[in-house]
């Protein structure tokens, strides 16, 4: 008995055990209304499902969600303009390539050049939040508010205002698959760019630095930190996850329409952070958790589209989850919850005397 | 009881665990109205849980709580029920607003209002005249971050005082206060005691225990050791009690001060009229290798300053720095650890700790900054370094992967400590590093500290303690007004002699 509840214990301390559970109950409900839920098939040598489906989707938003919980752990702010950041960079890859025409068949440029260009873009622009935050010191919600309004104008005069296609096969499998692997491209890429990350945090002292920065960023300097250099690497970094998430959204439809390309994907790369238990106030985190979180949006979405709910209804549902999930996050809704336990006992002890 | 004294607080088998850590077992205490009470023990013996169980912060597993005037025990599930109970809190770490001004910190969720607004001329008089009460005459309308950390205590207890409470909590109040601060401070007490008013006090200064309080509760290891009336617990005894063992303090000291022989080695640090505007004056100043050089001064004389400006903390604004006799420009502390300096920072809570991070990154955190990103100390160096650090500082913690923020305050205090021993500076500058810490352990850095200069390191040492400073420093530099006026040499330091020069008396200059 004792023994269970140490188990019980270790495993509800365990950080990822809310996320994870959100997860869980979230995929669990649809055992219930789809069963066909987590069937997956082969089609055409590729695999097809919900879940597949969940995974492919999120991809973007994992992507996204490891930038910005980078970003919110250094400085406790939120970049607001990684949306706008993407379709800028969506804009540039679509722009190389496609030669600047409307529509076309073939790339006018190599394709290395057009993603790395697009990537570039993204680190440049995230470096600008970076620069207006860690040495301008700029509240980071008003300091990325610029990009996310002028992003969309930059991407528009990229554009020149026009909806870009470029309709070519090798294009289009960043977004969907390479022809022989079953599954979708993205997923590949999230996951390269998660193992990337964290190695990159396990391996150098960069993980302990934006947490020690994050936390007290006065005792970091006296130990020896500079913080807005660290500040400004997780802004650069951020820009940059959101120039390869731009690039999947762009191959996804192969073209890139500035007014619409990652429109309001920062609201829910924000939420993933915070689903992954994370605080927004900066310090300590949790990287798999933003993940977890970011999938659990998308796992959201498709339910709700699997439950047959209408687009229009779907922000609805989805908010009233989300509050759900997040009160079963909040420490302050158990601490009210536990004294509630207490009065009650002092209530029925008072009875009972 | 005696003297008619009312009993006006009990706590009864009072348990609290937290994982891995017995912090209270069935500790039992009591507070009779219009008593100084002292709450002694070693660091992590339970004292601060102690209060935090009885004011709401943190919750009880058994136990009971009453106070006077209700038949009921008590469960305080906030500080803020708990004031309502009529007991107040100075908690050992400063828990007010920085960025607020000191009149809303001290009337803070109680502002007075005036149709629906807060009536800012009236909040601000009434600060004016508690303050004046205290004799602390400052402006009330400016942030409380511009005040020093004593005036920032200072105000947390006016704020706590002001409540009219029956029980007054002060949770190592007079760590970071000179004895002039804390002659007032005891002032303050001694006079809320004539009106009633129980006091509960938690300090590791035995001479202030035995200047003010009635009674004495010490605690070991989470456990009750007995309550005692003052004049019947000789000091000895006392920390016997403290400790489970014998241990005779003074005498420790006393041989410590025998063999306090150093040769001065060559000058490592020269300073030549290096000043940073608004908080020091320009200054020269040679500091020698194995030496232990303490600053002395008020709160407020530029002491931390002139440490500060030296190590960068404050970039200095003029004036020449040399190490070794080379030129050296330090624009941040990490040119200046990497010229080999260390400081560990008078306010621990917000410029030492990095509260959510475990022990363990908290020591290493500093010498990994120095080796840079890419040279990350293998996980067993850093838990061999740890474990190391531990042991020398009797640091007391259930794991080295706790977050530092669960270690009591001295633990917490001899963690930064070992940071910078880590670090192993040529020069390192310690702003009150022994704040906080017991008795027992006080000794020990402060033998510590003159070891190291032996070895070599040279050594700056700020304390408010005059006695402490006398014990470890061969030389003493003197500050007034944020300006260096003087320094006193071996053969001339003497507690009168010190305070002479600090109040304002000759000095050779
Ligand atoms: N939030 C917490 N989580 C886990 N352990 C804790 C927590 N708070 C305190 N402890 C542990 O409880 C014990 C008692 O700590 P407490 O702060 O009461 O000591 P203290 O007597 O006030 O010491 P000091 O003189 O250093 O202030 C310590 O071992 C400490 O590590
Ligand atoms: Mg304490």
């Amino acid at each position: 008995m004792s023994k269970m509840r140490y188990i019980a214990g270790r495993i509800m301390g365990y950080r990822l055990f809310l996320p994870l559970l959100c997860l869980a109950i979230v995929l669990l409900v649809n055992v219930v209304k789809t069963p066909s839920f987590f069937e997956i098939t082969i089609r055409n040598g590729v695999l097809y499902g919900y879940i597949v489906d969940i995974m492919n989707r999120s991809s973007e938003l994992v992507i996204l969600s490891i930038g910005m919980t980078l970003v919110v752990a250094a400085s406790g702010g939120t970049d607001i303009s990684v949306g706008a950041v993407s379709a800028v960079s969506g804009a540039v890859a679509i722009f190389i390539l496609g030669g600047g025409q409307t529509s076309t068949d073939f790339y006018h440029a190599p394709y290395l050049l057009g993603f790395l260009a697009a990537i570039a873009v993204g680190a440049l622009l995230g470096a600008w939040n970076g620069f207006l935050v860690a040495k301008m010191k700029i509240q980071p919600m008003v300091a990325t508010l610029i990009l996310y309004t002028a992003g969309r104008g930059i991407a528009q005069l990229i554009t020149e205002g026009q909806i870009l296609y470029l309709r070519v096969d090798h294009f289009k499998q960043l977004g969907g698959f390479i022809p022989g692997i079953p599954l979708p491209t993205p997923v590949f890429v999230a996951i390269l760019c998660i193992l990337v990350t964290l190695l990159l945090l396990k391996k150098t002292a960069l993980g302990m630095y934006i947490q020690t920065v994050g936390i007290n960023s006065k005792a970091a300097r006296l130990v020896g930190l500079n913080s807005t250099r660290i500040k400004f690497l997780t802004y650069a970094f951020c820009g940059l996850c959101s120039g390869i998430a731009g690039m999947i959204i762009t191959s996804r439809v192969y073209s890139i329409d500035a007014n619409n390309a990652g429109l309001n994907i920062e609201l829910d790369a924000i939420l993933a952070v915070a689903l992954g238990g994370n605080n927004l106030g900066g310090g300590r985190f949790s990287l798999l958790g933003s993940v977890i979180g970011a999938v659990t949006i998308q796992a959201l979405t498709t339910t709700l589209y699997a439950m047959k709910v209408s687009a229009d209804q779907l922000y609805v549902y989805k908010a009233v989850v989300v509050i759900l999930i997040v009160a079963l996050q909040s420490a302050e809704l158990k601490r009210m919850l536990k004294n509630l336990r207490v009065r009650v006992a002092v209530q029925t002890g008072k009875e009972v005397a | 009881m005696e003297q008619g004294n009312k009993v006006i607080l009990m706590m009864r088998h009072i348990s609290k665990n937290f994982p891995g850590v017995v912090a209270l077992s069935n500790v039992d205490f009591t507070l009779r109205e219009g008593e100084i009470h002292a709450l002694m023990g070693e660091n992590g013996a339970g004292k601060s849980t102690l209060i935090k169980v009885l004011t709401g912060v943190e919750e009880f597993e058994t136990g009971e709580i009453r106070v006077i005037d209700r038949k009921e025990p008590i469960i305080n599930r906030s500080p803020h029920e708990a004031q309502e109970n009529g007991i107040s809190t100075v908690y050992q770490e400063v828990n007010l607003c920085p960025n607020l001004t000191v009149a809303e910190n001290l009337f803070i969720g109680r502002e007075p209002m005036k149709r629906g607004m807060i009536d800012w001329k009236t909040m601000n008089k009434r600060s004016k005249e508690i303050l004046m009460n205290l004799d602390i005459d400052i402006d009330v309308a400016v942030a409380l971050e511009n005040y020093s950390l004593a005036i920032q205590q200072m105000i947390a207890i006016a704020r706590a005082v002001d409540m009219s409470a029956k029980v007054l909590i002060l949770d190592e109040p007079t760590s970071s206060l000179d004895d002039n601060e804390v002659e007032k401070l005891f002032q303050l007490m001694r006079h809320l005691k004539d009106k009633g008013v129980g006091i509960i006090f938690v300090t590791h200064f035995l001479e202030q225990v035995y200047e003010v309080c009635d009674r004495i509760t010490v605690l070991r290891n989470g456990k009750l050791v007995g309550e005692y009336e003052v004049e019947k617990l000789p000091r000895v005894q006392l920390v016997a009690k403290m400790m489970g063992k014998d241990y005779d303090d003074l005498a420790a000291i006393k041989k410590q001060n025998d063999n306090q022989e150093i040769g001065l080695g060559e000058v490592l640090i020269s300073a030549e009229q290096l000043s940073h505007s608004g908080t020091i004056k320009p200054f020269d100043l040679k500091i020698h290798k194995g030496e232990v050089i303490g600053l002395s001064g008020l709160l407020g004389s530029g002491r931390s300053e002139l440490a500060r400006a030296i190590y960068g903390a404050d970039k200095a604004d003029a004036g020449e720095l040399k190490v070794n006799g080379k030129k050296v420009l330090i624009g941040a502390p990490i040119d200046a650890m990497k010229l080999g300096m260390g400081y560990l920072p008078e306010n621990r809570k917000e410029e030492g700790i990095i509260a959510d991070l475990t022990v363990r990154e908290n020591i290493i955190i500093a010498l990994q900054a120095k080796r840079g990103m890419f040279r990350l100390i293998s996980k067993k160096e850093q838990e061999e370094f740890t474990d190391k650090y531990i042991d020398l500082l009797k640091i007391k913690t259930a794991d080295r992967e706790v977050p530092i923020k669960q270690l009591s305050g001295g633990n917490q205090q001899k963690v930064i400590l070992g940071r910078w021993l880590l670090n192993n500076p040529d020069f390192l500058i310690l702003d009150e590093p022994t704040r906080g810490i017991d008795v027992g352990t006080k000794t020990e850095i402060q033998k510590l500290v003159v070891q190291l200069a032996r070895e070599g390191m040279a050594i700056m040492f700020i304390s408010s303690e005059v006695e402490e400073m006398l014990r470890t420093c061969s030389r003493m530099v003197v500050l007034r007004d944020r300006c260096m006026v003087g320094e006193l040499e071996k053969e001339q330091l003497g507690q009168d002699s010190i305070m002479r020069a600090i109040a304002g008396g000759a000095v050779n200059e």
